[in-house]
């Protein structure tokens, strides 16, 4: 935390923020928010996910346009709003934690990308761009093949892409938005050398995270951000992991370890030897009854891909599931939820929940039949009142069953999309990043939630990548990589520590 | 990747080289069937034929790439070749003056759609239905849908660049309509692969999202896109009345389908980003291939219609199913 390179407190900032405020309809994503970043420093915005980080980012590129009376200066020179092109005259430059790539362009076409842009008509030159691009991956120590597609690559590969493009734009400002989701140490290594060459030569970064262990010991400021307000920005030499937990969350999350031993009790699904072509391979585990078993990784370790076959909704290429020890196959999703097993996507809003329909169309739609007359013909009456009877139960907070879900906060469209499950009275229920995108107190009642669950008799496979999630909710961690389970963790036996250590590896 | 690329890996890993395969399959089987198949005057009869829609296609193709679909452009062709026959034929303009005013409102037509696409954030299918219907519906009732027959001889006199003779009966002729096509196929492979404009066409279909993100103006690109498109449509109206001697408001309806088969069957996707002009020359020529070979073979010309279908089917799935193999590659 020491080889800060030292800045000259009194530099104009090159960006300062007063007073920027972002409004969504009811909610304030930013609220009066002053904040700048100095020439050449290494700077953490850090907050737990829907802090306002990503729209903080989204108003410095000029992709989302503040409300009025919020301010930003660039080098000088002063704005209401700003818009792509201006943000990137000003050699702002942000690689988007979704990375923002063209999968259908070559990896040089998109590390390159500032030589397409314009109106020109003239020819390119390729033999530019591909220098240009080969010298981004030689800083990165990389090697990627220039022509492949982007679509084509890892994951991890694809973040690097990004990042060298990041790299090649000549930014003063860098912004990098989670970027180190996906990498393995060894690459994170290689990102903070390339981050201290590039503020050896006058460049900011700032690092947008909600764990900041790797970049903390390069950064000099630190600036929390907490449901969208900032709490405060700090020195990097007087924040430690303790603290800044403190300040993203307000102690409003217990540290409680809440694992069960559950080696006595009866498995309810097991796999054996799963594989899937390109997915995972040979993956075995037993969820026990009313267990909490966390499953963990980088991004790209087949999570999801396996979470989404054990619902049926792909196909196994091998191996043997059991719910409760009688052989199970999948066909499709129906099939699954047939046999008592739910699943809540990752991907909320896409998939999860229907945001034009109402709370109550949203909780139903998985028991139609439960809510129909004999005719077929559903029940309103029946319908309100399974809404309300989940409502009550998972405390969603609306103002009717008959209000659009996307009125809701992300918090309790989460629990909607949660009631929406349970209702279909499930025996093994997958979580899939349950608390991505939910604010710190609804993040703590879902958690409750998934613990009164297990205490009910559900089995849950709680999959995320936050290690402190997983830790502190599950019974046990399984650990996923490159498609293999590589380990299992007990709370409270292992510490959170070994099991940073090994996804981190 | 270890060297265990398949036969498999081979063939799908490009549309057009599935394409040629395919192609060849049928030219070998149509030549077995029929004597005259494989013929050069056969062939280049066939190209001249297939010019108007492959100039169109060029155009399609283009929107395709950006994520776009243009239901509107037959609308466009009949629009623009009416003005132009218009002002040729009954107000006696000179050859530039007809056929700029039809350039111009082919490239209005376009950027209408653009301008609707992109403001009124819907999608593209819907609003160029609603624009095809309107083009069509107006170009009906201000001409009365009468046809114009006395085009000026520049218009419709054949012109042979190059002539070539096999035999005494036999000849290959280089025409007009084959040099415009051949033009027209170069300019938009050279503008998709080796412009900015090009590749930011295909950056926009990629990831639309993305390209906003990095600066891409992307009512530049639109209004470049469907404008191209309707500038395309001029020519082939004008194309069409140069082979048929007369501009008549209907002559287009129904095209649609087999343009779109051609861009689609090329490798070009609704879900945009993808697709290259060689594939969509490919997938006119299966196209040409196809129906030339049935009408040799004297299959009913209906029964195209149903080959058109099912070639449509067939790229879908085709695509659908390279893209699940790369997927699956990929993770």
């Amino acid at each position: 935390m020491s080889n800060a390179m030292t800045t000259n407190g009194a530099a104009s900032p090159f960006l300062s923020l007063h007073n920027v405020t972002k409004r969504y309809g009811g909610t304030t994503a930013l609220d009066a928010i002053d904040w700048d970043v100095r020439p050449g420093e290494v700077h953490c915005l850090v907050g737990e996910n829907g802090s306002g980080k990503s729209t903080l980012i989204k108003v410095v590129a000029g992709v989302v346009n503040p409300s009025p009376g919020s301010r930003l200066v660039i080098d000088g020179s002063s704005h209401h709003a700003l818009t792509p092109a201006l943000s990137k005259a000003a050699r702002i430059q942000v690689i988007y934690q979704d990375l923002s790539l063209f999968p259908n362009l070559s990896v040089q076409e998109n590390i390159a990308f500032e030589h397409l842009l314009g109106a020109g008509a003239a020819p390119l030159s390729k033999a530019l761009m591909r220098a240009e691009a080969q010298d981004a991956l030689r800083r990165l120590d990389a090697d990627i093949p220039l022509d492949a597609l982007v679509g084509t690559l890892p994951i991890a590969q694809r973040q690097i892409v990004a990042i060298c493009r990041g790299l090649t734009a000549q930014a003063r400002l860098l912004f990098m938005d989670e970027p180190t989701a996906s990498l393995t140490r060894h690459e994170v290594d290689l990102l903070l050398s390339v981050v201290r060459r590039l503020q050896a030569m006058g460049v900011a970064v700032v690092f947008v995270s909600h764990r900041l262990e790797e970049v903390v010991e390069i950064a000099e400021r630190v600036t929390v951000l907490r449901d969208g307000r900032k709490v405060g920005t700090y020195p990097a030499a007087e924040i430690d992991n303790r603290r800044l937990e403190h300040l993203m969350t307000g102690d409003q999350i217990q540290h409680a370890i809440r694992a069960h031993d559950t080696k006595g009790r009866p498995p309810v699904l097991e796999a054996t030897g799963l594989s899937q072509r390109g997915a995972f391979t040979d993956v075995s585990f037993a969820l026990r009854e009313g267990e909490v078993l966390g499953l963990t990784g980088l991004l790209g370790a087949g999570r999801t891909e396996l979470a989404l076959a054990l619902f049926g909704m792909t196909q196994l290429d091998g191996g043997e599931l059991r719910l409760d020890g009688k052989p199970l196959h999948l066909r499709s999703n129906r099939d699954a939820i047939a046999a008592g097993i739910a699943y809540l996507s990752e991907d909320r809003l896409t998939l999860g929940i229907n945001l034009r329909q109402s709370i109550s169309d949203n909780i139903g739609v998985a028991v139609l039949d439960k809510i129909a007359a004999r005719s077929g013909l559903l029940l309103r009456a029946r319908r309100a009142a399974l809404a309300r009877d989940w409502m009550d139960k998972l405390k969603i907070r609306a103002g009717a069953a008959s209000a659009a879900a996307q009125t809701l906060s992300g918090g309790n469209q989460q629990r909607v999309v949660l009631a929406k499950w349970l209702a279909t009275a499930p025996r093994v229920l997958i979580l899939d990043s349950p608390t991505v995108g939910v604010d710190i107190r609804n993040k703590q009642g879902i958690y409750d939630i998934v613990r009164a669950l297990a205490d009910d008799g559900v089995s849950i496979l709680l999959i995320s990548d936050e290690l402190h999630e997983v830790y502190h909710n599950a019974d046990r961690v399984l650990h996923m990589r490159g498609g293999h389970l590589v380990g299992e963790y007990v709370p409270g036996i292992n510490t959170e520590g070994q099991l940073h250590d090994a996804v981190y590896a | 990747m270890p060297s265990t690329r398949s036969l498999g890996d081979l063939v799908f890993a490009r549309t057009e080289v599935t394409l040629a395969l395919v192609i060849a399959v049928f030219v070998v089987i149509f030549s077995l069937a029929s004597p005259v198949f494989f013929t050069l005057p056969n062939a280049f009869d066939l190209i001249e034929s297939y010019a108007v829609t492959t100039v169109l296609a060029a155009g399609v193709f283009v929107v395709l790439v950006s994520r776009g679909i243009d239901i509107s452009f037959a609308a466009t062709t009949a629009a623009t070749q009416y003005l132009a026959a218009f002002l040729a034929a009954q107000l006696g303009y000179p050859a530039i003056v007809a056929l700029g005013a039809a350039a111009l409102l082919g490239v209005a037509l376009g950027c209408v759609n653009a301008v609707l696409t992109y403001f009124l954030r819907v999608e593209s299918i819907i609003v160029t239905i609603a624009t095809a219907s309107i083009y069509f519906a107006l170009l009906i009732v201000i001409t009365d849908g009468s046809e114009i027959y006395n085009l000026p001889a520049w218009w419709t006199d054949r012109i042979v660049f190059l002539r070539y003779q096999l035999a005494p009966r036999e000849s290959i002729r280089l025409t007009l309509p084959i040099v415009v096509m051949a033009v027209v196929v170069l300019a938009t492979h050279l503008m998709m692969s080796r412009t900015r404009l090009g590749r930011q066409i295909y950056a926009l279909g990629g990831n639309p999202e993305a390209a906003g993100r990095v600066g891409i103006n992307i009512l530049r690109v639109q209004l470049f896109v469907y404008g191209y498109l309707g500038f395309l449509s001029a020519v082939a109206g004008f194309l069409q009345a140069h082979r048929v001697g007369q501009a008549v408001p209907t002559a287009m309806a129904g095209t649609e389908l087999t343009v779109l088969a051609v861009a689609l069957l090329g490798g070009a996707s609704l879900a945009g980003g993808i697709g290259t002009m060689a594939g969509v020359i490919l997938g006119v020529l299966l196209l040409a291939i196809l129906q030339n070979g049935l009408n040799l073979l004297g299959v009913s010309p209906f029964f195209f219609q149903v080959v058109i279908g099912m070639a449509i089917l067939a790229s879908m799935s085709f695509t659908a199913y390279a893209a699940h193999r790369r997927q699956r590659a990929a993770a």
